[in-house]
């Protein structure tokens, strides 16, 4: 019996693995002390900012109680208790989250957040309203009551009226649950995870710059020695 | 109060006897705009929401704001905000 020949383990380089290549780009992109930093900036003391997170809050409790209410499967919510109850936190948690986004969605609109190379993080946010809007729309649909067949039967109209009535049938109970319970939500959770992990990654938008204050009237000794005039004072202006 | 409404019981017959809604919704029309009373109230909550959270002042700012004029203090403190703001904005200027 010949001994067989030692060889040496085969092992790619580290810096040709794609697990390096992800982690050092990842690392790069967002350090820890980025992603996880210790303070933010004074600007960042605004409420606008609590409604932010309190978009999160809600969202956090839509998803707990909406796997509950998936657990028990559909119905179960109409001839229990405790099914009433988690329907209802589900229903005003959907209520919350959507007054809490807005308001800070304006609140980001008016301070054009999108300065600064800061593009993406409004149009994640933005779109997360929009992808929201279906998601509670299909919840709506799949509460299989008489309120669930009115907005179905009303709202299958407007889906014909554009074209889309043979892709997203509302009066498919099976596809507007799936939808409800899985795809939109996974959209919704997607994009609130890119949307903070990009404000991380770019800061929080700093406030608008004020105009800078008139320059007072040139005297007669400044204009004999050729200083400013007014019509040609700075005037860097906030859009 | 709210857990028994959800719940039903006699609780949830008190609080129907007060808000009556067995009656078509009310409704607030204006050419093509058709909106119920309770759509109304919660928009107009919300505009109110947002005047408050941009005007009133947040927990503490005071304090940060007097800790940051004495941090950098003297007759250069008006020039620090903005240096601070272009270094937290990179790639493009607040325009």
């Amino acid at each position: 019996m010949s001994a067989v020949p030692s060889r040496e383990p085969t092992r790619s380089h580290p810096s040709r693995s794609w697990t390096v290549g992800v982690r050092e780009r990842a690392v790069a992109a967002l350090p820890p002390e980025k992603l996880l930093p210790d303070g933010q900036p004074t600007y960042v003391a605004s409420w606008i900012y609590v409604f932010g997170v309190a978009s999160i809050a809600s969202l956090i409790v839509l998803i707990g109680s909406g796997t509950i209410l998936t657990l028990k499967g559909p119905a179960w919510w109409h001839y229990t208790g405790v099914g009433h109850f988690f329907n209802s936190i589900h229903l005003w948690a959907v209520e919350l989250f959507f007054f809490v986004m807005v308001v800070h969605l304006w609140g980001k609109y008016w301070m054009s957040a999108w300065r600064g190379g800061r593009v993406r993080v409004w149009v994640t946010g933005a779109i997360t309203f929009l992808v929201a809007v279906p998601c509670a729309l299909t919840g709506y649909v799949s509460q299989q009551n008489f309120d669930a067949q009115w907005i179905s039967t009303q709202a299958k109209d407007a889906m014909n009226s554009v074209g889309i009535g043979s892709f997203f049938n509302l009066t498919n109970f099976g596809q507007m649950y799936s939808y409800h319970v899985l795809l939109l939500p996974a959209a919704v959770v997607g994009l609130v995870t890119a949307h903070v992990l990009l404000v991380r990654r770019h800061g929080v938008v700093p406030p608008l710059r004020l105009a800078p204050q008139a320059a007072p009237p040139a005297t007669p000794a400044a204009r004999a020695s050729g200083g400013p005039s007014d019509s040609s004072s700075a005037t860097e202006t906030t859009p | 109060m709210v857990v028994c409404v959800m719940f039903g019981g006699r609780y949830g017959a008190v609080l129907g006897s007060v808000l009556n809604l067995n009656h078509p919704a009310h409704t607030v029309d204006w050419e093509f705009i058709h909106l119920s009373v309770a759509n109304v109230v919660v928009i107009g909550i919300m505009l109110i929401v947002f005047a408050l959270a941009v005007l009133l002042p947040f927990p503490g700012s005071a304090r940060r704001s007097q800790a940051r004029s004495g941090a950098s203090g003297g007759a250069g403190s008006a020039a620090a905000p903005a240096a601070s703001q272009r270094k937290a904005e990179p790639g493009g200027s607040a325009s």
